[in-house]
């Protein structure tokens, strides 16, 4: 049995998708910008995949521009939002819970001379209004807070936390990384909040495009130069066939999104009570309720994430893990740090996402196979009692 | 990423435990992710007769403590001490970049463990 339990990385390409992709890939490969019929033609479905999508995040078209993905989405929004702010506003505030996307962006405008503050979370990852507010300064120019963490799953009370800015200063830009709730869970774009990202592969759509919203009013100048594509703010030659893959994945999601997301619910839980019940000394991180229909996040006591992806790789199961020996940097993943967790128990974190396409047989087998893999693992750890059957240093 | 050889090895580690009666023990950490291995060998006049491992540390680590136990075992005291970490990857086929420093954390056990088996045996005479 092969289970694929790595969707919040990347996710299978829906039927949907690729068969309305297929004709811009073969025959209709004219260029959105020509003027001649197949041009044309193309410059159609591009619009009407981003009148699609953008009903779908219930926004208006014009507010809805393709990017190359999430990534380049984030970078969009905090690099072009402080340049629009000016001399007066500098400071940048995030929250400790961000893809590395925006973290590292913001690392690096602050390199450039832009302050920084990174917003605490709880220990289940969730970020109080209160503490956000702390965070804001006369001279703040953007608050990025991330929808649904992709480590701990976590969805964020974004509407609250996006009022609750402009409550307090409304000309502070807010934009939230939505990379891993949209499609899954219903997202709330307010009128409080004025960028969102997102990326097509996280929801079934193709690899290498992604949207940014961005609410109209918002001056947000561009990020890429050239020939003024959507609307002078993106230039690059559209990606026809990518954007169309990304509205029909998009819809398939959203009209679906009910059933998917009692099915996906329901396995999680099976998952978590699962992997609780069956294995010693495990829990889960991020919160219990709050968090993404398919997400399931754990912590195991004396064991290495690394070797325990490895080795659940090579019986069947693809997951993933934020150690430190997983990770290109070896340090451990910022954000179970930021809820918390020690070095040692950042360790021994897996991450399981699991999508409408899985069954409960699979769920079962995952839950199996974790149980052997963890007791193997435990056997040649220092760190574990192999006689008395707990950690050493009682985590 | 990784070679054949070391999915082999971290799958089914050879010599993985603690060697019951040992008089050489060595514990190394790594700096760098904050791994531990613990290396517990049985030496009698001179020769390794036993070696076991436990490590707490990515594939690569387990892997590189499983081959190196292998190619200690039996072997004498200053044979296992000219065992470097380059001839542990050579042995695996290879490790990723990322992952040399954990080799270099079985050569340190090795190396801690015959020199604890030295200060044992000072401290007897
Ligand atoms: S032991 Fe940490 S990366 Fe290998």
């Amino acid at each position: 049995m092969f289970v694929y339990c790595d969707n919040a990385a990347t996710s299978p390409i829906c039927k949907p998708a690729l068969d309305a992709m297929t004709p811009w890939l073969t025959e209709l490969y004219g260029n959105a910008s020509g003027v001649y019929k197949m041009a044309r033609d193309a410059k159609t479905a591009l619009e009407n995949a981003r009148r699609t999508a953008a009903e779908c995040l219930g926004v208006a078209p014009n507010t809805f521009y393709f990017t190359s993905g999430g990534t380049e989405s984030d970078n969009w929004a905090l690099k072009s939002a402080v340049e629009a702010a000016g001399e007066t506003r500098r400071h940048i505030a995030i929250s400790a819970g961000e893809h590395h996307a925006v973290l590292h962006t913001a690392e690096s405008l602050k390199k450039k001379g832009h302050p920084l503050t990174v917003v605490p979370v709880d220990p289940y990852g969730l970020i109080h209004p209160k503490a956000l507010l702390k965070a804001l300064r006369p001279d703040t120019a953007i608050v990025s807070v991330i929808y649904a963490g992709n480590e701990i799953g976590t969805v964020q009370p974004i509407a609250e936390l996006a009022r609750a800015v402009k409550e307090k200063d409304k000309n502070i830009l807010f934009h939230t990384d939505a990379v891993q709730a949209a499609g899954h869970i219903q997202t709330e774009l307010t009128p409080d909040i004025d960028m969102a990202s997102i990326s097509a592969h996280k929801f079934g759509g193709p690899k290498g495009v992604g949207a940014l919203y961005i609410k109209s009013g918002v001056k947000l100048p561009p990020l890429l130069h050239g020939g003024g594509h959507e609307r002078g703010r993106r230039s690059t030659t559209e990606n026809v066939a990518g954007a169309v893959g990304l509205a029909a994945a998009l819809e398939h999601m959203t009209r679906n999104r009910d059933e998917f997301s009692r099915k996906v619910t329901a396995l999680r839980e099976r998952l978590i009570e699962g992997v609780l019940s069956a294995v010693p000394y495990s829990r889960l991180t991020g919160h219990r309720e709050r968090r993404l229909p398919g997400h399931a996040s754990f912590v195991f006591a004396a064991v290495e994430g690394e070797l325990l992806v490895c080795r659940l790789d090579c019986k069947g199961v693809a997951a993933s893990s934020g150690s430190a020996c997983s990770t290109a940097s070896l340090d451990p993943s910022h954000v179970l740090l930021a809820i918390g967790l020690s070095h040692e128990e950042a360790h021994g974190s897996l991450r399981l996402t699991v999508s409408h396409t899985n069954t409960e047989e699979e769920m079962d087998f995952v839950v199996q196979t974790i149980k052997t893999v963890v007791e193997s693992c435990r056997q040649m750890s220092p760190l574990w009692n192999a006689k008395k059957g707990e950690p050493l240093n009682v985590y | 990423m990784y070679t054949d050889r070391v999915m082999e090895h971290f799958n089914n580690p050879r010599n993985m435990g603690e060697v019951e009666d040992y008089n050489a023990e060595g514990t190394v950490g790594n700096a760098k992710c904050g791994d531990i291995m613990r290396m517990t060998m049985r030496i009698e006049n001179g020769v390794i007769e036993d070696v076991k491992f436990k490590t707490f540390g990515c594939g690569a680590a387990v892997a590189t403590s499983s081959i190196a136990t292998e190619m200690v075992l039996g072997k004498t005291v200053e044979e296992a001490l000219n065992l470097t970490n380059y001839a542990v990857v050579e042995a695996l086929e290879g490790l990723p970049p990322q992952k040399i420093h954990c080799s270099v954390l079985a050569e340190e056990a090795i190396k801690a463990a015959i020199a604890n088996y030295r200060e044992n045996a000072a401290n007897l005479t």
